[in-house]
């Protein structure tokens, strides 16, 4: 308990990105100016992103008070009140975490990770010490049981133990793919080499997913934990963090917490006093997506140009310079210090037969709740997204949920109360991928989220294997000429078979798995498709080149203003009298829709 | 070794313990096509035209980089795998020139044998295809990265086999292509001009210039011999059409060797049809050379010798000519009882 | 070369010295580039910083003609620090003591003064070759073309022996030889010393053998060199030379020398593919088919004979060499009958022990074959020297310093130093001649340092006169620091600017090759001159 009250302003991406900077200065500024003692200080993303700029204010003897949406304007009066009257201002308090008094007038004041219906259905095992610890201060993670696991591990416990125990846990890759993550430590344990290496994949490259970003902003010190662990237990006495330059605030915050933890002696040489030494580097990708493919990142470390290369050999036998590699990602290894410290059966508890622990998703799209929920296995999908992200703004109707990226599938209505785990939701085509979740309701069109994340995939493509290459081109291709209204009969049965034929022989894992978002969206939503190439209709009203600007006759007050800025001379109508928009000739610019004060003219499918 | 036992399109196959399909399959004598597969280069499986279907396998892996297991049942002909494998060259296809008439590869083109084989004579996908300016800029060989079908051989080759590292494959998706580094011309990069590349490109995107408009590979005769220049000995192929050397390329039987090549051996060959070259015997009179017959220059040099007798008679022999020239050299001055024989060993 | 060229990928340490791998044997230059990926280290010792240099452990930059002092040194550091093989000192070989006493006083620091190199580096790249389970040693002309050559060469076997590095695989002295039947040559008897392999002239015995066969009582004194025939044509002794296949023109040492001789010949012939530089001062021409006209063999740097095959017929009326001297034979009233080479080549190896297991047909089946073969049964011999040198016990010779004949003085400040590029071979009648080569690297330059290139007031491109006690040329300068201060590089492939005219014919006493590799020249900017 800290003598002097404290403040804790959200600085991570989302933070920053709604205005936590300002809003810090601001109550530096509040502090300065009203002379009050306070430790002012950061934390990273606690998940409830929709809600940033999150700041939480602890008095000595009281609960944490969270407060969301806060402004720069508003957030020194919000202090004051709180510091110097007492007083919580309930337009942004969300809620109280811990223990204390308070007031009997706010009694009524929502316990936030209990009441509050984002949070309600969450376990925070990855997450724990997100939101609530200062990442740049190593103490901050210590007081936490931080290193505790690592302590315990190198102190009390062999190498194959701890692979036992990891084994034991059921824990399983959160990367994509779901392998046992204790059976690759054991291969790579097993593996002969004069030298092993540890790889964090932190190359989160998904659109919509920022999991893996969440936790090394928040909390990187329990990766860099999990993966000193991991190379107790395999034999490897170096490890390299790969994570996206894309994230400066994550790395930045990873150099930060090695350094800390170096002076600690909790990385480096002869850690804790032991025989047991680990090293870290961080190392930035550059910005392809195919690096997040194990073997294109270990090239990309190695300085070649990331490509993914056949398996096996696997890393755990030949991985990074060609010595056995323990890799995983980011969110599998903050998991480890719970599964050492809790033990597995009780990790082992949470979750499914054959998917243990808990999942976090980036929750995104069109949800009232938007931000980073971590679930136990086995929630079905409608908890996700009806209760924890609140469903469908603006009461819309749902239509299908993105689940695992570009490399994952589109799963419809009918299919939510599947349980989130590994198997079913590769059952449906999808598949859990790195934990994006991107939510779609009714005004979405399913032929054109097919084309964007082929457009995705297709870019992003390494350009080794040929069908992903030249494949996902072609399947792209179709698809502009189906969203452009030029879509035959025939292509429906093309993409399939495409599709199928990338799956069945491209090289990598995101070349198998790039035709998914296409062949799911055939599998549930084929009608639209079919609208698309036979009605040449976008029912969702997306497709642009399948719709119209049509003008209202009752709106209309011929006031002329949509012919004179139509700049191909496609509108025709005499000065007050009904206009009219020549389709054939009209290039779809919306120009006119802007100048129309009468809001007479609308896209109409 | 250990040997394994496999199943191929219905046979059974001995195999030892880390062959790929591929190799379990050559032993069988069952042919699979492939574009990128090399064994003289580290297995990439890349091209994606091996594949075969595998008994409880999830999708069709690559039989150039996968290894066997005992009991492995394998098709390399199923319906699926052809499917597969007509797909991928229907791709191909369609991102490819159709100008086998002019190709200097026609004839000699996996591509074209391929797509011939299974019956791919168009391409399903029409869309946008490759547009990239032939780079002709130097003297050695043309690259023509439109008739590229990345297989990525060329880059490994030059990776692997000679070290250069002067290609590789530039851009992503279906931008990828294969490029010097910042798409400088070749000249300009660490290429040496070995041309390895040129003789290990399945389709025509890489043309020996010398070579270029001289003949078509079913009327060129392939002559194994040894390299006129350094000491390593490479064995060469030299491309005979009627009496002329139309090309060269290294021999992978040759054991000095095994088929590598430097600019010299592959590209050095033309001077054998210089007009430089000496058709007649040469006599010098009054301080210029005159055209003579065999007989009279031999008759001039046979005089020339027996006066200068043995003591007087002196001979340079060569360490460019054969040892049957040089035994006979040696034997003519020695026989002629001059042991003043020597030759530019020194040199 | 002791051992082959497929071996030296397996190496554990390559030691190059004298050779610029990469540009004068390029496909032997893979090989070594595969050898570093397989994790071999490099020890580079050269006085340019060549290509390989860049990937060496350990790169020993040293002045032209210190080759003795600099491997006297790797030995003392290795003898010093107990590195050597004792075994294979004690079992295989002889002298140990005296060369170890010799090499006592070449420390590392007194060698650093000696050739220009670091202290440090001669330690590290000692330790590196003794540590190596496999070590072998790539060297060419940068080691032999020395007054010094042979004691080059002596002092290498002094390491390679005192390491046991010789007799098993991927190690030994490996000369690699620069023409493509250079060993052939040899082994063919084209030296004034000896018949078909290595059998001496000299030697009574071999002389009845060879006698008996060619139906001729032979000489049995020793002939001359080529530097002792153009000496003899000089002053009258010699009066009439054939040479086949050569151009002494451009690739022999001091040509206005040879010029001389050349001009007081009373008779040249030359039989060649092309008019060359030589055969322009012939009386006689005689017009010879390529390689691509004719069968043979060709022996190659490994002691491999591979077959030669004939790809198309003659051009115009030129024959094959072995034909012309047959033609020429017969005219001398010498009766010769061979119908093909191959019926050269079976009197080839019923002559030569160690050619006598080899025919055509097993050079067809087999790919070659390493000599020695004694025995059709014999399968040749892949690396020499195992269990046992062909003397017995392996010599050690006991090494001094020598500096080369000319060093750098007031008037020749700099010391010029030759050899090849990737793209030209020897002096160019072949390559020059060939299209696409002759486009790409179409002249010479003088490679100077960039110091001494700013001393001169030379820029990149500059045309500078080269000039020794023995002549002169112009060139363009090409500015860089792969050569060291001091020294200048050229290569000696083009006419236009025939650096031989520079060179010393001062000649190593024993194997007689001409110091090609030292010359002290002056530097001088062309358009300065012109101002004077």
């Amino acid at each position: 308990m800290t003598a002097k009250p404290k403040i804790v302003v959200g600085l991570g991406t989302c933070g920053i990105a709604a205005g936590g900077r300002e809003v810090y200065k601001a109550i530096e500024k509040a502090l300065t100016d009203n002379s009050i003692d306070a430790e002012l200080t950061q934390t990273g993303c606690i998940g409830a992103c929709e809600n940033e700029v999150l700041v939480d204010i602890v008095k000595p003897g009281q609960p944490r008070i969270s407060y969301g949406k806060v402004t720069e304007e508003k957030i020194g009066e919000v202090i004051t009140n709180h510091l110097l009257n007492d007083k919580i201002d309930r337009e942004f308090a969300l809620g109280k975490i811990g223990e204390g008094e308070l007031p009997a007038e706010y009694d009524d004041l929502p316990n936030f990770f209990v009441d509050l219906p984002f949070y309600e259905k969450q376990v925070r095992l990855c997450l724990r010490n997100c939101g609530f610890i200062n990442p740049e201060v190593i103490d901050e993670y210590v007081e936490r049981d931080g290193y505790e696991a690592l302590k315990k591990v190198i102190t009390e416990m062999k190498p194959e133990e701890v692979v036992d125990v990891v084994k034991k846990s059921g824990l399983r890759g959160r990367g994509g793919g779901g392998f046992s993550t204790g059976l690759k430590w054991e291969f790579t344990m097993k593996a002969v080499g004069d030298k092993k290496y540890v790889v964090c994949n932190a190359d989160e490259g998904d659109p919509g997913a920022f999991m893996d970003r969440s936790i090394l902003e928040g909390d990187p010190h329990s990766v860099m934990e999990g993966m000193a662990i991991a190379g107790y237990a395999v034999g490897a006495d170096e490890g390299y963090v790969y994570c996206r330059a894309e994230y400066p605030l994550a790395v930045k915050r990873l150099k930060l917490a090695i350094e800390q933890a170096k002076e600690k002696n909790l990385l480096g040489e002869n850690i804790m006093g032991t025989d047991f030494s680990f090293d870290l580097k961080v190392k930035e990708g550059a910005g392809a997506f195919v690096c997040g493919e194990e073997t294109a990142l270990l090239m990309s470390i190695e300085g070649k140009r990331g490509m993914p290369r056949p398996r096996p050999p696997f890393p755990a036998n030949e991985g990074l310079f060609a010595k056995p590699t323990c890799l995983n990602n980011v969110e599998t290894f903050a998991n480890v210090p719970v599964v050492i410290l809790d033990g597995p059966d009780k990790f082992a508890s949470i979750g499914t037969e054959g998917s243990k622990g808990t999942k976090v998703f980036a929750l995104t799209g069109s949800i009232n709740r938007t931000g980073l929920a971590e679930v136990p296995m086995g929630i079905t999908l409608k908890e996700v997204v009806f209760d924890v992200a609140g469903g469908i703004i603006d009461d819309g109707k749902f239509k299908a949920v993105q689940a695992g990226g570009p490399s994952g599938g589109c799963i419809p209505e009918d299919l939510l109360h599947l349980p989130i785990d590994y198997d079913s939701l590769t059952g449906a085509g999808a598949m859990m991928g790195s934990g994006g979740l991107v939510v779609m309701g009714e005004d979405t069109c399913m032929v054109d989220i097919a084309r964007y994340f082929l457009t995705f995939t297709q870019s992003e493509s390494c350009g080794k294997c040929t069908p992903c290459r030249e494949g996902t081109k072609r399947m792209l291709e179709i698809l502009q000429r189906i969203v452009a209204g030029e879509g035959e009969p025939e292509d429906i049965e093309k993409l399939k078979t495409l599709g199928e034929a990338i799956k069945d022989t491209a090289l990598c894992g995101l070349g198998q798995t790039a035709p998914n978002p296409v062949l799911t969206t055939l599998r549930y939503f084929q009608d639209e498709y079919e609208k698309h190439i036979f009605d040449k209709r976008c029912v969702a009203g997306i497709c642009v080149d399948l719709m119209v600007y049509l003008i209202d006759a009752e709106l209309c007050n011929g006031c002329g203003r949509c012919r004179k800025a139509c700049p191909v001379g496609a509108v025709s109508g005499e000065k007050k009298e009904l206009h009219t928009i020549d389709t054939e000739t009209c290039i779809k610019c919306g120009v006119c829709v802007e100048k129309c004060k009468q809001e007479a003219i609308s896209l109409q499918s | 070794m250990t040997k394994l036992n496999v199943t191929i399109n219905g046979l059974p196959v001995e195999a030892e313990a880390g062959m790929t399909i591929l190799e379990a399959a050559e032993l069988a004598g069952i042919d699979i096509p492939t574009f990128c597969h090399d064994p003289q280069l580290v297995g990439a499986g890349a091209c994606r035209i091996c594949i075969v279907e595998v008994e409880n396998a999830r999708n069709l892996p690559a039989s150039c980089v996968t290894p066997i297991w005992d009991g492995m049942v394998i098709n390399t002909e199923s319906d699926r795998a052809v499917q597969a494998r007509k797909a991928n060259l229907s791709l191909l296809l369609a991102n490819h020139p159709l100008d086998c008439l002019t190709c200097e590869k026609s004839g000699a083109c996996s591509l074209q044998d391929y797509c011939y084989k299974y019956g791919v004579s168009e391409t399903d996908y029409v869309g946008e295809g490759k547009d990239y300016a032939v780079e002709d800029s130097n003297p050695f060989y043309e690259r023509d990265m439109n008739k590229c079908i990345l297989c990525g051989k060329c880059a490994r080759v030059c990776h692997e086999i000679n070290g250069a590292g002067a290609i590789d494959y530039a851009f992503r998706g279906f931008t990828s292509t294969i490029s010097p580094a910042f798409g400088e011309p070749v000249e300009n990069s660490p290429c040496v001009f070995c041309g390895m590349c040129t003789d290990i490109c399945p389709v025509g995107a890489l043309t020996p210039k010398l070579s270029k408009g001289k003949g078509r590979v079913w009327e060129i005769n392939k002559v194994k011999t040894i390299c006129p220049y350094c000491g390593t000995g490479c064995a060469i192929d030299l491309h005979v059409k009627g009496n002329e050397i139309v090309g060269a390329s290294g021999n992978r039987e040759g054991l000095a060797n095994k088929g590598h090549v430097c600019v010299k051996g592959h590209y050095g060959w033309d001077f054998v049809h210089s007009p430089d070259r000496l058709t007649k015997p040469l006599i010098k009179k009054d301080g210029k050379f005159e055209e003579a017959s065999w007989d009279e220059a031999l008759s001039l040099v046979a005089d020339k010798f027996k006066a200068a007798g043995a003591e007087g008679l002196a001979g340079l022999s060569s360490a460019r000519c054969t040892n049957e020239d040089n035994y006979l050299f040696q034997k003519l001055l020695r026989m002629m009882g001059s042991n003043s024989v020597d030759h530019c060993a020194r040199l | 070369m002791t051992n082959s060229i497929d071996e030296v990928e397996n190496a554990d340490c390559l030691l190059i010295s004298g050779s610029n791998t990469t540009e004068a044997h390029p496909v032997i230059g893979y090989r070594v580039r595969k050898a570093l990926k397989n994790g071999a280290k490099l020890i580079v010792i050269e006085p340019r910083r060549i290509e390989l240099a860049d990937y060496a452990d350990v790169f020993v930059q040293i002045k032209p003609g210190t080759n003795e002092a600099i491997f006297n040194g790797l030995l003392h550091v290795i003898i010093k620090e107990d590195l050597y093989d004792k075994e294979f000192v004690a079992e295989r070989t002889e002298g140990f003591e005296e060369v170890k006493a010799a090499v006592e006083k070449y420390t590392p620091e007194y060698v650093a003064e000696i050739t220009g190199a670091n202290a440090e580096d001669i330690v590290e790249a000692a330790r590196i070759y003794a540590a190596a389970d496999k070590a072998s040693v790539l060297y060419t002309m940068g080691i032999t073309q020395h007054s010094s050559g042979t004691n080059n060469v002596l002092a290498i076997a002094n390491l390679v022996m005192a390491t046991g590095n010789i007799g098993r695989e991927s190690t030994g002295m490996n000369p690699l030889r620069g023409q493509n039947n250079v060993q052939g040559a040899c082994d063919m008897g084209a030296l004034p010393v000896v018949f078909t392999g290595y059998q001496p002239v000299v030697d009574p015995a071999a002389n009845e053998k060879f006698s008996k066969a060619w139906g001729v009582s032979l000489n049995d004194k020793p002939g001359l060199t080529v530097t002792e025939i153009f000496k003899g044509a000089k002053d009258g002794t010699v009066k009439a030379v054939y040479i086949m296949g050569e151009n002494p023109m451009i690739s022999d040492a001091d040509l206005n020398h040879l010029e001389e001789s050349l001009d007081k010949l009373e008779f040249l012939v030359v039989q060649d593919i092309f008019l060359t530089e030589t055969a322009q001062y012939a009386d006689v021409v005689l017009p010879a088919c390529t390689f691509a006209e004719k069968d043979g063999t060709f022996v190659n740097t490994e002691r491999r004979v591979q077959k030669v095959n004939k790809a198309i017929g003659p051009i115009g009326e030129s024959k094959a060499d072995w034909e012309i001297i047959m033609a020429l034979a017969n005219k001398l009233g010498i009766d010769w009958n061979y119908g093909s080479a191959e019926d050269v080549f079976k009197e080839i190896t019923s002559l030569t022990p160690s050619y006598a297991g080899i025919t055509y047909q097993r050079l067809e089946e087999e790919e070659g074959i390493q000599w020695p073969c004694p025995t059709e049964d014999h399968p040749g011999t892949k690396f020499l020297h195992q269990g046992k040198f062909s003397r017995g016990l392996g010599k050690f010779h006991p090494i001094e310093h020598q500096p080369p004949a000319e060093s750098p003085d007031e008037d020749y400040p700099f010391i010029l130093t030759t050899g090849r590029n990737l793209y030209h071979y020897h002096t160019a009648s072949m390559t020059g001649r060939s299209k696409g080569i002759k486009e790409f690297s179409f002249e010479d330059t003088l490679r100077i340092n960039p110091e001494d290139a700013a001393a001169l007031g030379v820029a990149d491109g500059d045309m500078v006169k080269v000039a020794s006690r023995r002549g002169e040329i112009q060139v363009k300068a090409e500015i860089t620091d792969t050569v060291g201060k001091g020294v200048v590089f050229m290569t000696f492939h083009f006419s236009d600017s025939p650096v031989n005219k520079l060179t010393n014919c001062v000649i190593d006493p024993i194997a007689k090759i001409p110091e090609l590799k030292v010359s002290a020249v002056k530097v001088e900017k062309v358009a300065e001159m012109a101002a004077k």
